[in-house]
């Protein structure tokens, strides 16, 4: 099953939105709740950065009995240097998104902590697709 | 391990919603107002206390299934957000109490932080 949600541009109070809608899905489902809060967790940081880094996207999340893989696509600015991305405490974010509680730059490792496989595509001037992947065993 | 009646009680909180809940059994807390940091380290069933008032909190608490939510500062939110967490079912609380007595007064009950070596002291 294929699951398809748009993340709008700068619509923070509507950021999440996406997460919560796959999280109560995934719910319905009957997986695992450790399951669930970690792909709703992973998620909801991409949703957020896809959001207030990338201009807004989309989230695409193909379920199947064993994995459920979640893309989530931008066609922003693209990260220069995904090394420093991915240290914690490393952000461009604005002091409006911190004053809003978020640009610690804890989402990415984050991402990578709560998934069972992780992958970064980024091009400069393209965008940027996070895939991650989640066994359900 | 205590319940979210005797937390309230501790920060002589009121319930703003979720009064059925109350029995709600938790061991740890988060006190942050960067939801970026409770996404990062908050545990299941935490309680999560917070200066931050906006509708991401509610989501953050969701996602990373919070227990309770203690809007510290005698700082309260607008309906919608409290709407969004009684949807969720999860409890809100309003105390007086500043974050730091806020969260001083909830270790005081046996509440411990949620990061690992928080944990390896219980
Ligand atoms: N989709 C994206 N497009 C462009 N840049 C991005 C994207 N995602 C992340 N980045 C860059 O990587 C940095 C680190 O991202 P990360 O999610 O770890 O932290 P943050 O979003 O800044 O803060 P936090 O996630 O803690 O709220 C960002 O500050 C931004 O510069
Ligand atoms: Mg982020």
């Amino acid at each position: 099953m294929e699951k398809r949600y748009t993340v709008e541009v700068d619509d923070f109070e509507r950021a999440g939105a996406a997460s919560i809608s796959l999280k109560e899905l995934l719910q319905k489902l009957g997986l695992a709740p450790e399951t669930v809060r970690r792909i709703a967790i992973g998620t909801y940081e991409g949703e957020i950065n896809c959001l207030i880094h990338g201009g807004g996207g989309v989230v695409i999340a193909d379920i199947t009995p064993h994995v459920i893989t979640v893309r989530i696509e931008d066609h922003g600015p693209g990260i220069p240097d995904v090394e420093k991305a991915m240290q914690e405490g490393w952000s461009t974010a604005s002091e409006e998104i911190r004053a809003k509680g978020f640009g610690a730059g804890m989402g990415l490792p984050n991402m990578k902590k709560v998934s069972d496989t992780f992958r970064i595509e980024t091009e400069v001037g393209k965008g940027t697709t996070v895939i991650m992947g989640f066994s359900c065993v | 391990m205590i319940t979210l009646k005797q937390a309230a009680e501790a920060l002589n909180a009121q319930v703003a919603c979720g009064e059925k809940l109350m029995g709600r059994e938790v061991r740890m807390a988060c006190g942050s107002d960067m939801m970026s940091d409770v996404l990062a380290y908050a545990k299941n069933k935490a309680v999560l206390l917070t200066g931050l008032l906006n509708i991401q909190v509610v989501r953050t608490a969701d996602v990373s299934d919070i227990a309770a939510i203690v809007f510290v500062r005698d700082k309260h939110p607008e309906t919608e957000v409290l709407l969004a967490a009684q949807n969720k079912d999860i409890p809100v609380l309003y105390t007086k109490c500043t974050m730091f007595e806020a969260c001083g007064r909830l270790y005081a009950l046996g509440l411990r932080g949620c990061t690992a070596k928080d944990a390896e002291n219980r």
